[in-house]
Parts: structure tokens; C-alpha cells; sequence
């Protein structure tokens, strides 16, 4: 309950951004920000509350990205619409995913080449097909109005990714607090141990990936009318899925705060590279390797277990000894 | 309330359980001995699924359950325990007691009580914020019998809970055994230390290279030549009874 409030009480603060906030410059970094916690907190539902790692989330993200764009530009249907069925068909193709790589068993890095080798395959076919825009990619027309779902000013779009941000921060807090996160987690830490107390390891993990797929969709949709522009690269490409699971290794996986905090560091390498090494593609990249690397070595449970730990530490000293 | 048939199982050439045939009556608190490898736990894992039989049938309650997921085993109402401990690592004993909870409780307050209730039944109920990881052997043992109990089986099958407790570990867990008999739950258990089978079960059947080869009460089956040699070797039993025999004759011997 402490951590709902909390929660809450964050993203009130959070909403207060628009107000205080005068130059787009700003906005936009935390308008980046959350899509970064939207894109990690939907990968930790798999990753971190499942245990399932995922290298190809930007199957999922590319699929809604996609939907919405082509779905308004070549079909005329209105994005607020494309964004259900964007979110919608994220989880279906991550069910489908899901589906066929369970039913064989497959774990651990197998898992992560599998969903790897699904966001490839998804982005050469767009690479190919016409209804995409093949490699010349698909713009969507600029007409900022809201029944658009496009917006005059940055707070609009911060409305939007800041409504889907508590969507997914709220479920992932479900999760902590309810059956289905407590089988979750029960097949993370031992699938053996949970189907002998009646677990369906198979229809959990399932779930987890179903929701997964659902909340990166949607931040695909984000993406796709925030910047009104894809291509095969940027929907299907490593980088989103590279982004979605080094936001919730940096900031803690498992962990409800953890995207969030990641989210806010990661942001902030992106800014500081683009800084100081101009807008030299792939530095950023680099960066993110060695920050994953130096993470791995010495902070396995990310920025939240370092706040755990001090924490721990304040009430020992605080404690009568 | 449990009744197996022909129960076969081999792994490339061996014979892992060949032929297997017992039934388990309700309320009764039964087990299985057999010296290692015996394939006493291949056997627990065909009961609950884990293992598909090559050959032979099943049946829970009345109903032929050969062949079905160990989920579905398990919400039917049987539940096993692991002989090397499956702890949930890195939740608390409360948590990894409420996933068993759960199993017909949806709702996670009915289920974090359910889980208080069972701690107190294994004596864990001190030790629930622990990391289940932290916890001694003997925790992690009545961790297992506690997960399991939590479902609310019908009919609990414990693999070797007091392998690797010392003594006066055993003598407290015996008391919680038979307490979790006599509230309701059937048992039949897989154990090495005698003494725990000879105290607490009514029957035993004595499996060896996956056959059967005795079955009867604790007295009959320590007494049973076909036993003893599969414990001691091919000739013992006679030559215990050529010693017990002189005994009695004198102390000319």
C-alpha cells in the first residue's frame, strides 16, 4: 500500500512538469524519459518479474509503431484508434512468440536468441513489403490536432506518454500485490518448484509476455506520432530492444522503482554523449555497453538495490546496537 | 484414494520403475523405502507428472490422471515435495508459502493468511520475512512440506524431508508429520532414515531396481529376507538368520 502512495504521489509530481517547465528542451527530456520507463518497466514485467530475457522487444515496439502508421496513412483510420490496435497486436505477436518458443522449452539464452532472431525477421520483412513504405520507411502527415492524436505543444505529448507511463508502472505494481505476480515470479525462481504447487508455467509466462508486448507496442505507437517518422531500422532495429532491457539492468530488474530510475540515468548518458560527442552515431551504443558491463560487474541489482542497500544501512546505524 | 498399475518407466536401458502396482487408502500415512537408485523418486515423479510412464495407468480420486501436467496433478490434490529443496531463492518465506496458497485462493490477502497459518503448523511462523535462501536445512525442509501444504492436498507425497537432519532435527519433525495426518491430509513418504518409517508409517512398500519386491507393515518388511538382501546383499539374510538361529541354540557359537 506504502508503495502505491508513493507511486501516486511521484507521478502527481511528475505531472507537474508541463507547468513549471518553460523550454521544449526540457520537456522533451522528460517526455524521453518516461517513454524510456515505458519501454523498460514493459520489459521488466518479462525480464524482471519473469525471468524471461527478451533481446527482441522491438518486435513488439515496431509492430505497434507500424500498425498505427499504417493503419492512418494507408487505411485512413484515426490514430487514437490505431493506438488500440497497435497495443493490441503487440501483444498478439508477443503471444504468438511467446507460444511457439514455451511450447518448446526453450530458456535462458536460447529465449533471447529466439525473440532476437523474431525482431529480425519482422525487420527485413518491412524492408520488403510495400504497405511499410519498404526502406524508404512512412511518414505520417503532420496535422496537429488531438482527434490526431497529434499535439500543438510538447505537454500534449507529455500527457500521452505520462497516462501510458502510470498504466504500466500501476501493473507492475499489480504485480507485487496479486496471484498472477506471485506465480510470475514463482516460475522466475523455479519453474519445477511452481508447477508441483499447481502453477501453469506455460500460461504465465504467456501472460507476462502478452502484457510485455502490449505496454512496448503502445510505446511504439508513442514513438511512431511523436516523431512521424519510421523505417525498418528504427522499428525493428537492435536499438529499441538494446534500450528496453538496459533501462530496467541499470535501474534494477524485478523492481517496481527500477525502470524509472534507469530510465533517468540512461536519458541522461544519451544527453551527455550527444554533449560531447556531437551526434556521431552509435557513441551512444558504446556507451550503453560499457555502462551494462560495468553494471554486470559491480551493481547485479541495479540503482534500486543500491537505494535498498543504503537504506538497510541508515537503519542499521540508526538501530540501538 | 491413490491406485497405480503397472507402472513402468526406463531411461534408455534402464529400468528406472518396472511394473509398479500399489494403492494408497485415505487417511493412511504410507511409505516407500529402497536403497538408492531404487527409483523411488522416479516413481513420485510419474505420480505427479514430471515423468510421462512408458507403460502402465494411474489413478487419483477415482479418476485416470496418467499422463496429466503436474499443475493439474497438483490442483486435482496431489502435491509433492522435492528431494533436494526448490526454494523460491530470494522471497521470503511468506511468499514462497502464499504461491502454494494460492493455488485456490486468488485473492492475495486470503492467501497471505492461509501461508501465516501453515508457518505456525511447520514451525516457520518466526522466520517468515527471512530470505528463504537464509534459511538452515531443516528450515528449507519444512519450507517444502509448508509450500505443499498450503495447497490443501488431498494427498501429500514428502521425497526424503528429513534427509540430512541430525537427530534431535528428526525427532521435532515426526510430531508435525503425524499432526498433518490427523488433520486430514493422506501421506506417503519416501525415506531413508528408519527410524522415521519404522515410528510413523502404517505400511511401507520396499522398492529395489525398480520393482517392488515387499510391501507390508514396518515390523513384517524389516523382518522380509527378499528386504534385507537388498539392503546388505545377496546372502545376508540368510546368514543373519544362521546367527540369530545359534544365538537362541547357546553360547557354544
Amino acid at each position: 500500500m506504502k508503495q502505491l502512495v508513493f507511486l501516486l504521489v511521484l507521478f502527481a509530481a511528475i505531472a507537474i512538469a508541463p507547468f513549471v517547465i518553460e523550454s521544449d528542451f526540457w520537456l522533451n527530456a522528460v517526455i524521453m524519459t518516461l517513454y524510456a520507463a515505458l519501454l523498460g518497466q514493459s520489459w521488466n514485467i518479462l525480464g524482471g518479474y519473469g525471468g524471461q530475457f527478451s533481446f527482441g522487444h522491438a518486435a513488439f515496439f515496431g509492430t505497434g509503431a507500424y500498425t498505427i502508421a499504417v493503419l492512418q496513412v494507408n487505411f485512413g483510420i484515426n490514430p487514437w484508434i490505431g493506438l488500440v490496435f497497435g497495443g493490441a497486436l503487440g501483444a498478439l505477436v508477443a503471444t504468438i512468440i511467446g507460444a511457439l518458443v514455451f511450447r518448446y522449452g526453450l530458456r535462458g539464452s536460447y529465449f533471447a536468441l529466439v525473440t532476437l532472431a523474431f525482431a529480425e525477421v519482422l525487420r527485413i520483412l518491412s524492408n520488403t513489403v510495400d504497405f511499410t513504405g519498404a526502406g524508404v520507411g512512412i511518414l505520417i502527415p503532420l496535422d496537429r490536432t488531438i482527434a490526431n492524436l497529434q499535439f500543438e505543444t510538447k505537454a500534449g505529448f507529455f500527457w500521452l506518454i505520462w497516462a501510458l507511463a502510470l498504466a504500466v508502472f500501476l501493473v507492475v505494481w499489480w504485480l507485487g500485490h496479486s496471484r498472477f505476480g506471485a506465480r510470475l515470479m514463482a516460475v522466475r525462481d523455479n519453474e519445477e518448484a511452481a508447477r508441483a504447487l499447481g502453477v501453469d508455467a506455460f500460461r504465465v509466462k504467456l501472460g507476462a509476455m502478452a502484457l510485455s508486448g502490449l505496454f512496448t507496442g503502445l510505446a511504439g505507437c508513442f514513438y511512431a506520432q511523436y516523431f512521424l517518422y519510421l523505417d525498418p531500422g528504427i522499428a525493428y532495429g537492435p536499438a529499441v530492444s538494446v534500450e528496453s532491457l538496459l533501462v530496467p539492468i541499470i535501474g534494477g530488474m524485478g523492481t517496481l522503482f527500477g525502470p524509472l530510475l534507469g530510465a533517468i540515468a540512461l536519458t541522461g548518458v544519451a544527453e551527455l554523449s550527444r554533449e560531447f560527442f556531437g551526434d556521431a552515431q552509435g557513441i551512444s551504443l558504446v556507451l550503453y555497453g560499457l555502462l551494462l558491463v560495468l553494471m554486470v560487474l559491480f551493481m547485479p541489482r541495479g540503482l534500486a538495490g543500491l537505494g535498498r542497500l543504503s537504506a538497510r544501512r541508515l537503519l542499521a546505524r540508526g538501530a540501538p546496537s | 484414494m491413490l491406485d497405480v498399475s503397472g507402472l513402468s518407466k526406463a531411461f534408455g536401458g534402464l529400468r528406472a520403475v518396472d511394473d509398479v502396482s500399489l494403492t494408497v487408502d485415505e487417511g493412511s500415512l504410507v511409505s516407500l523405502i529402497g536403497p538408492n537408485g531404487a527409483g523411488k523418486t522416479t516413481l513420485f515423479a510419474l505420480l505427479t507428472g514430471f515423468h510421462k510412464p512408458d507403460a502402465g495407468a494411474v489413478s487419483f480420486l477415482g479418476k485416470d490422471i496418467t499422463g496429466h501436467t503436474p499443475e493439474r496433478i497438483a490442483a486435482a490434490g496431489m502435491v509433492r515435495t522435492f528431494q533436494i529443496v526448490q526454494p523460491f531463492a530470494g522471497q521470503t518465506v511468506l511468499e514462497n508459502i502464499a504461491v502454494g496458497a494460492h493455488l485456490h485462493l486468488p485473492l492475495r490477502s486470503d492467501a497471505l493468511d492461509r501461508a501465516r497459518e501453515v508457518s505456525e503448523q511447520v514451525g516457520l511462523d518466526k522466520r517468515l520475512d527471512q530470505d528463504a535462501a537464509s534459511l538452515t536445512v531443516a528450515g528449507r525442509k519444512r519450507l517444502e512440506v509448508a509450500k505443499a501444504l498450503a495447497t490443501v492436498p488431498k494427498l501429500l507425497l514428502l521425497d526424503e524431508v528429513m534427509a540430512g537432519l541430525n537427530p534431535s532435527e528428526i525427532r521435532d519433525v515426526l510430531p508435525m508429520i503425524r499432526r498433518i495426518r490427523d488433520a486430514g491430509v493422506t501421506i506417503l513418504l519416501i525415506e531413508h532414515v528408519m527410524q522415521a518409517v519404522m515410528t510413523l508409517s502404517e505400511k511401507s512398500w520396499v522398492l529395489n531396481q525398480g520393482r517392488l519386491i515387499a510391501e507390508g507393515s514396518p515390523d513384517e518388511i524389516s523382518q522380509d529376507p527378499a528386504v534385507i538382501e537388498a539392503y546388505l546383499g545377496p546372502g545376508m539374510a540368510a546368514r543373519l538368520a544362521a546367527r540369530n538361529a545359534s544365538a537362541a541354540g547357546g553360547p557354544d557359537a
